[in-house]
């Protein structure tokens, strides 16, 4: 069992807790991440230097933050490179990116907890300077101690509205205002949910309390209209509930839908994907412990299904446990079941925070035809419907084909969700129907001059 | 050129880190993506080689793409996910109107 080389992909809680697991029974897991340090996104840590606390960082998380953090660090069983991104997967062998220099790594058994990041629905505006995801915002904020802007509008519908908004304030930023694309009522229907889901719900009334206390106003069903301004953005037009136009003077605009799984990986290592109906969205197929449909493959974290950082450690403990399991290790029935019973207790608030911040996917349809579509290649909704109305494309790798929305360098993972729904009404179908964009290797640049001077070194 | 877009809230007691940004002299400190450093110091990163505008990042975690920008000897760098370091000299065609990636 000890021989067997066992490779997790990404830092975050998820990689992290899998990690400290697997080296508690004794094995020596390597980490590979593309960040200089672990922690991924929602623990991402400060550069060297940076001197704010834990609370400030990480409010009510500091402590989980804090605790992962030092009990990573401390583990020198575990095998952590930083500064690496893996760009492929061939049979058993990840091919990594090293601080700028090409490696193989090889596998016997390899976790995939790859994260998320924000889903959005391009909107007119939405490519000019100053117009950032609600997850960057937050990024500026913990990683960066900057705001994105003097004066900034949050919109959307994501768990992370709130939140980021009220650490914007909290940091001194000025927020003009927090606008949640769903209804009040939705809102409010999916409250009991929330509030009966332990202290998650709890803390998110606490966020809105917050803004409320500094007379941030709060306002819910609006529909964005654009982000105004020519050069950068100078303010945000948006409708409210009842259809009357209202406009915020701004300098910055941070909006998001929810988060969606970064698979790019477990789809280049052959992993089975369902569209899950409840995250909309499509997601790998994952078994009641964590095991893809590839012999090998785990899977555990945001990269499988979005669900925080907390369930992230869980599913990272639970996917550890069944690979012990699979190696022969009989003892961890008890533990596997613990987690599941801790991940099960947790469905009722998933779906309540799915229905308290829906994906308004009637908006992505409705994206109008000057909007950029695809930011990559600059390819408006317009022109997207042309080609789908001229070539009749089936599905989104064919409308890709068509238009080459989809085939910049971020392959899709920001304007895929919209791409699909724009595709989809068009041929007046559900979503799903529209199929989901395959990933192609690299799944992020990769400098050609590497591989040259790897070559020349190896002549 | 338009202003700064970022705006620095704390840790600004950090040392100074001197690159230029086209050309020009940029103040930044030691721990600033290169992201950070040329929007504290302007108010864009790059411009759409598409001619659809300038562009100043997006998502600021390396997923989006849309940060690129190019030492003078033609290196490539994600602005968010690359630290500012002494000396560097970056081009974001945004004067020039060219090709950053």
């Amino acid at each position: 069992m000890r021989s067997d080389r066992i490779v997790i992909v990404g830092a975050g809680p998820a990689g992290m807790r899998a990690a400290l697991v697997l080296a508690g029974a004794g094995l020596n897991p390597v980490v590979l991440d593309e960040a200089p340090a672990s922690g991924g996104q929602i623990y991402r840590r400060q550069p060297r230097g940076f001197t704010r606390a834990y609370d400030k960082l990480y409010g009510f998380e500091a402590g989980r933050a804090r605790a992962l953090h030092a009990a990573f660090d401390a583990d020198n069983r575990i095998d952590h490179r930083s500064g690496t991104l893996v760009w492929n997967i061939e049979g058993r062998r990840l091919q990594t990116l090293h601080d700028g220099r090409p490696e193989t790594v090889e596998f016997d058994r390899l976790l995939l907890a790859t994260g998320a990041m924000d889903r959005v629905i391009p909107f007119p505006g939405w490519t000019r300077p100053g117009v950032y995801t609600l997850g960057g915002a937050q990024v500026a904020l913990k990683h960066q101690a900057c705001a994105i802007g003097r004066r900034v509008v949050f919109f959307g519908a994501s768990p992370l509205l709130p939140l980021v908004a009220s650490q914007y304030a909290a940091a001194g930023a000025e927020v003009a205002a927090v606008l949640d694309t769903t209804p009040l009522r939705a809102k409010l229907a999916a409250m009991p949910g929330l509030l009966a889901g332990g202290k998650t719900g709890w803390k998110g009334l606490v966020y809105l309390a917050r803004l409320a206390a500094r007379r941030i106003p709060y306002r819910h069903g609006i529909t964005p209209v654009a982000a105004l301004g020519s050069e950068s953005v100078e303010g945000f037009a948006y409708t409210d509930a009842s259809g009357r136009r209202h406009e915020i003077e701004c300098d910055a605009i941070a909006f998001g839908y929810g988060l969606k799984s970064e698979w790019q990986l477990a789809d280049l290592a052959g992993c089975g994907f369902e569209f899950d109906a409840g995250n909309y969205q499509w997601q790998v197929v994952a078994d009641e412990a964590g095991r893809s449909t590839v012999p090998g493959v785990y899977l555990a974290g945001d990269g499988t299904r979005i669900g925080g950082a907390e369930l992230a450690e869980i599913a990272g403990e639970r996917a550890a446990r069944a690979i012990l399991t699979d190696l022969g290790d009989t003892g961890q029935g008890a533990a596997l079941a613990a987690c599941a019973r801790r991940i099960g207790g947790q469905a009722r608030l998933r779906r309540a925070i799915e229905r308290a911040f829906p994906f308004p996917a009637p908006l992505a349809r409705a994206i109008p035809d000057d909007c950029i579509l695809c930011r990559c290649e600059a390819v408006t909704a317009g022109e997207f419907r042309a080609s789908i109305d001229r070539l009749a494309p089936h599905d989104v790798n064919r409308a890709k084909a068509f238009s080459r929305v989809g085939m910049g360098r971020c392959q899709g993972r920001i304007c895929g969700p919209a791409a699909a729904e724009i595709l989809a009404a068009a041929r007046g179908v559900e979503v799903k129907e529209a199929g989901r964009l395959r990933s192609q290797p690299p799944v992020k640049p990769v400098p050609v001059a590497a591989f040259a001077d790897a070559a020349e070194d190896a002549a | 050129m338009s202003g700064a877009r970022f705006r620095r809230l704390a840790e600004t007691g950090r040392p100074r880190v001197a690159i230029t940004v086209d050309g020009a002299p940029v103040e930044a400190m030691q721990g600033d993506t290169l992201m950070t450093a040329i929007l504290t110091a302007r108010g864009r990163l790059r411009v759409s080689e598409f001619g659809d505008g300038p562009r100043a990042g997006f998502c600021l975690m390396g997923a989006c793409q849309d940060c690129w920008v190019r030492l003078e000897d033609g290196r490539r760098l994600r602005a968010c996910t690359t630290f500012a370091e002494a000396g560097m000299a970056i081009l974001t065609g945004a004067e020039e109107g060219a090709d950053a990636f």
